[in-house]
């Protein structure tokens, strides 16, 4: 069973912010599931190479070619905050 | 019971992770420019800012640089290498995960060897791995009152190569050398630029101190912010000064992270960095895994180039140089590639050594370039050293016939016949100039054939101005003095 | 029959012959969007370019000329505004199109909007969209599935002729058994996944969601293919998939997983796709039951791999380059603040349960465990298909239930059961409807292949939905 405690510091290094309601929620939703996934230790998995890509490729890379940039304009265009060409962000107080 | 202590002697244990820019033309996962500088954001395009949807494609060049690098610094390249994410949230990191390598580097296990104060030492390496930059910060505002930061995207996905040394670094100095000698072979491969104002070296520290003879590492601090090859012995100095004084004084060392303050010349804490990082590793789902095979390890290693340290030692068997003369010129590639092309024109290495240590690296100093960038070639360093030693032109001509090779780049023989530059040895024209500065001078004359021998100086002197300096002065002096004589 | 009721194939013969042009098509079908859209909300964005627009814009002699489809709004287009159904994504203009929305215009297809979805592709009811549920055409009053649940209404309901969606666990296949039409993911790296927002990357696939399973082939021709932007796209000779499109299945050996009927599920589904198991036989295919790994298996791992990588996936929705952004003193609680307002409840629980599978001490015990049950699976799969052509089940435990039933989140992750181990094994599968329950609600079959099996997959498909000539269509 996962801590209260376990969720909330999961939930700082994901950047959300729980209030209490969603806190007890999460921890007795997410327990439940970590919980179900005990099952997996039935399957014996000793010695079985762990599977990243399911269709096996290697090696796929390209010239080190340039080609043209998009402009200032475009790459800007969604920001929620720009000056002067950069994408703007309120300040880095201490550490992230 | 003896009241005095003996005071513990400790041993200072470094270890460097370096990143090295690679020298690609475009970035290691987009077709954007690598080109430093450019206006905000305009080396940029969706995979690089990190827009939804986009997808990560390898550079192949930035590969082949890394095990190049990794070849060059004795490691063993892995046949089987991939992608990582490491995620954290920062500003300047556009998908909040960079693209890294963890549990499978390009190489591991190599070593540097270091020569410091006559002793030589092996640095062992422990991995160099593939990454990704991250983009660039701007803070508005004071230090001690920000009002925002501004992101500059278009370092982003420029290609590093990290490079980890094992703890085996055992002094500042040794920290320092140890710098020297991976951007010197960086350099060497043509791989980076190595410069560390620039930003395309960056070098952070672990530090740590242990009683001597004590086989477990004491706590360490990482020393980071560190902007030259200075500024990195001075702050591993002073960060080892630091952590001994906390020993002598029976305190513990705490382990932090702590950035060099280059005005303040001391290291300052940085609270507490790591307390919540978590960098979730886990296998890039969206690169292939690299095989490096046999046949493509061994086609890079044909194209390696001869290493410095051994290239050196070739310069002191080969060439009879001094070692200091062989270390200088073989600290740049292309200094010592400019060497052996002025050698192989000019048959005597030393005098091909002076001229290069001396005028050469003068005029490289004085305009502010490195050697790569001369526009003056070895051949014509050595063609130049040979109108000197077959009398076409005096040594002292010769300095100026450098100057305007270095700036235009042309033959030393065409600025000479071009400028009317070459020494005049024609007996004849020597002669008719030699009697007019007789007749202009018949005191000084006068004073020679008294016996007043100096004053043949001052009469070559105005030789020498009548002609620009062309003359030849040995010929000019023996003729002046058998034209005196002969009166 | 209708105009909006007809397949692509259908209008692509009646524009031939000259019974239709491109202007009558795109008319009628906008003309349907007026008339049910209110009641089905299929869609986030419907294009507003005019027909007269859209006809001077279209490629012509393409493929898919003059066909509108929808695309599920998590595929970014440079004209339409793309969401993922998510408020941190609101008002986002993607400056680039997505590789599968460039094969659509090249082949004259006409985006006619960006359909609903469960935020980020996660659930499977499109009841998880930040904006509205969607309405099953069969029965306003049921979901549609999830999550490519707007691709498949739009479909069923006749607001276009064909759709595409993703599928991360059965994202495509559930919706379209839930609103009786042809849904299928092709193998892994089939299809380009460049300009998809990425939900579990390794697990991804764009696929089709059609009136038949003849309109999956030939959408399945235009947007199958190597894409360099993807490495993880398969560079391979594609095969004309409209071949497969024949009434053929004698010889076929289909095995029908054991494990998959033990699980407790819908009986009137387990009928209905036994029944059609019978038609098959009845074709010539040969039919024999076969052991799997428990499908149960597959769906823990499944519940570890693709909320990890969505974690990450997700991690970029900062509020630094584009999307929302909530106001803060600092950077850090702008990152916590936008990301807490932006995402639903559902998105943050994966990426919770996603950061807790890689974080510090959990990796092996989870996500390497995963990825090793992952290996077994496949291995499974690929055993078993050197024996067999395919392997066949339901799609989805039941049919389309209603809008708002309450349900715990273990039981809603279970709606994934059948779906799930195709893309833990990355292989291809469709699902077609093969009957309606007592109320009248559409049940699908699914056909499973091994990698690159797609065309034995349409073949048995294409003849099975022959045979079965349902002709049942939602009355709206």
């Amino acid at each position: 069973m996962i801590s209260r405690e376990e969720i909330k510091h999961i939930a700082q290094l994901a950047h959300l912010e729980l209030d209490e309601k969603q806190l007890d929620k999460f921890t007795e939703q997410l327990g439940g599931v970590i919980d179900s996934f005990e099952k997996l230790d039935k399957l014996d998995t000793e010695g079985v190479e762990p599977t990243a890509y399911t269709v096996p490729m290697k090696n796929i890379m390209r010239e080190d070619k340039v080609e043209e940039s998009y402009s200032q304009e475009d790459i800007l265009a969604n920001a929620p905050d720009k000056k002067k060409g950069h994408f703007r962000v309120p300040p880095i107080s201490g550490e992230e | 019971m003896s009241a005095t202590k003996q005071k513990t002697v400790y041993e200072t244990v470094i270890g460097l992770e370096v990143h090295v820019q690679l020298k690609t033309d475009s970035k290691i996962f987009c077709s954007c420019s690598t080109e430093f500088g450019g206006a905000p954001n305009t080396h940029t395009c969706p995979v690089c800012i990190g827009l939804p949807g986009t997808l990560p494609v390898l550079n192949k060049k930035a590969v082949e640089y890394a095990v190049k690098a990794g070849l060059a610094l004795n490691c063993n390249i892995c046949d089987y290498s991939k992608f990582d994410r490491k995620n954290y949230f920062y500003p300047d990191l556009p998908k909040a995960y960079q693209i890294s390598q963890y549990d499978k580097p390009v190489g591991e296990d190599g070593y540097i060897e270091i020569e410091v104060e006559g002793e030589e030492h092996k640095i062992g390496i422990t991995r160099i791995h593939l990454e990704e930059d991250a983009g660039k910060l701007i803070h508005e505002g004071t230090i001690d009152f920000s009002t925002g930061s501004l992101v500059d995207y278009n370092r982003s996905g420029v290609p590093l190569a990290e490079i980890v040394s094992e703890p085996d670094i055992r002094t500042p100095a040794q920290a320092r050398e140890y710098l020297v000698q991976l951007k010197s072979i960086m350099e060497y491969l043509g791989v980076s630029d190595c410069n560390m104002e620039e930003g395309s070296l960056r070098c952070d520290a672990n530090v740590s101190l242990r009683p001597k003879g004590q086989k477990e590492f004491g706590i360490k601090t990482e020393v980071k912010n560190m902007n030259s090859f200075k500024a990195v012995e001075k702050a591993l100095s002073f960060e080892v000064q630091r952590q001994k004084k906390i020993l002598d004084s029976e305190k513990k060392v705490v382990q932090e992270t702590r950035a060099w303050d280059e005005d303040l010349e001391e290291t300052i804490s940085m609270r507490g960095k790591e307390e919540a990082h978590d960098y979730r590793y886990f296998p890039e789902p969206d690169l292939v895994p690299l095989e490096i095979s046999r046949e493509w390890i061994n086609e890079i290693k044909e194209d390696l180039p001869e290493l410095p340290r051994v290239r050196k030692k070739r310069f002191i068997d080969e060439y009879g140089l001094p070692e200091y003369d062989a270390g200088v010129l073989t600290d740049t590639r292309a200094l010592a590639d400019l060497f052996e092309d002025a050698a192989a024109a000019h048959n005597e290495p030393k005098a091909v050594s002076n001229w290069i240590m001396s005028e050469h690296l003068r005029k490289l100093n004085e305009e502010e370039l490195s050697p790569g960038e001369s526009k003056v070639k070895g051949r014509q360093i050595g063609e130049l050293l040979n109108l000197i030693e077959d009398d076409t032109i005096s040594s002292k001509i010769a300095k100026d016939v450098f100057e305007k090779m270095f700036i235009t780049g042309q033959d030393p023989e065409q600025i000479v016949e071009e400028e009317g530059l070459k020494q005049i040895s024609d007996e004849g024209q020597l002669e008719a100039i030699i009697e007019e500065v007789i007749d202009e001078n018949p005191e000084v004359v006068e004073d020679i054939k008294n016996g007043k021998d100096k004053a043949v100086g001052y009469l070559v002197g105005q030789i020498m101005q009548k002609t620009k300096g062309q003359a030849n002065p040995q010929k000019a002096n023996r003729m002046l003095r058998e034209n005196i004589k002969k009166d | 029959m209708k105009i909006y009721e007809m397949s692509a194939g259908e209008l692509l013969d009646k524009k031939e012959n000259g019974e239709l042009d491109t202007e009558d098509i795109l008319n009628a079908f906008r003309e349907r969007i007026d008339e049910v859209e209110d009641r089905v909300r299929a869609f986030i964005t419907v294009s507003e370019k005019e027909v007269s627009e859209e006809l001077a814009e279209m490629e012509t002699g393409g493929e898919l000329e003059g066909i509108p489809l929808a695309v599920k709004d998590n595929m970014s287009t440079a004209d339409m505004e793309t969401t993922c159904a998510s408020k941190i994504l609101q008002g986002y203009n993607p400056p680039y199109d997505a590789a599968v929305i460039e094969q659509i215009r090249k082949q004259g297809g006409v985006i006619a909007g960006k359909t609903n979805l469960d935020e980020f592709a996660m659930g499977s009811s499109t009841e998880n969209s930040a904006f509205y549920p969607t309405r099953n055409p069969w029965n306003l009053d049921h979901v549609v599935g999830g999550s490519s649940g707007g691709s498949a209404a739009a479909v069923a309901a006749g607001e276009v002729a064909a759709a595409l969606g993703s599928d991360t666990g059965g994202s495509i296949r559930q919706p379209a058994s839930f609103c009786g039409v042809v849904g299928m993911k092709p193998t892994y790296g089939n299809v380009s996944r460049y300009g998809l927002i990425a939900f579990a990357s390794s697990l991804d696939q764009i696929g089709p969601l059609t009136r038949n399973v003849e309109d999956s082939a030939r959408i399945l021709n235009v947007i199958s293919g190597h894409d360099k932007r993807d490495t993880t796209s398969v560079d391979r000779e594609f095969p004309d998939y409209m071949e497969f499109i024949k009434e053929d299945v004698s010889g076929m050996k289909i095995g029908v997983p054991r494990e998959y009927f033990a699980v407790d599920f819908d009986k009137e589904v387990e009928k209905t796709v036994k029944d059609s198991l019978e038609v098959l036989q009845e074709a010539g295919a040969q039919i024999e039951e076969v052991s799997v790994i428990e499908p149960e298996y597959a769906l823990a791992a499944y519940y570890i791999i693709a909320p990890a990588e969505a974690s990450s996936n997700l991690a970029r929705f900062d509020g630094v380059r584009y999307g929302s952004r909530s106001a803060a003193e600092d950077v850090s609680s702008m990152f916590t603040r936008t990301r807490s307002e932006g995402f639903g409840e559902e998105v943050k629980r994966r990426i919770m349960l996603g950061t807790y599978a890689l974080s510090s001490g959990y990796y092996d015990d989870y996500y390497l465990k995963a990825q090793k049950v992952r290996t077994l699976i496949k291995d499974r799969f690929a055993e078993l298909f050197s024996g067999y052509d395919l392997l066949v089940s339901p799609t989805s435990p039941s049919t389309a239930f209603k809008i708002g039933a309450e349900k715990d989140l273990m039981e809603q992750y279970r709606a994934d059961i059948f779906t799930v181990p195709v893309n833990i094994a990355g292989i291809p599968a469709i699902s077609l409807p093969c009957g309606f329950d007592s109320q009248g609600l559409p049940v699908g079959f699914q056909i499973m292949g091994p990698h690159y099996g797609e065309g034995a997959i349409l073949q048995t498909a294409y003849t099975l939905e022959q045979k079965l000539n349902l002709e049942q269509k939602p009355e709206l």
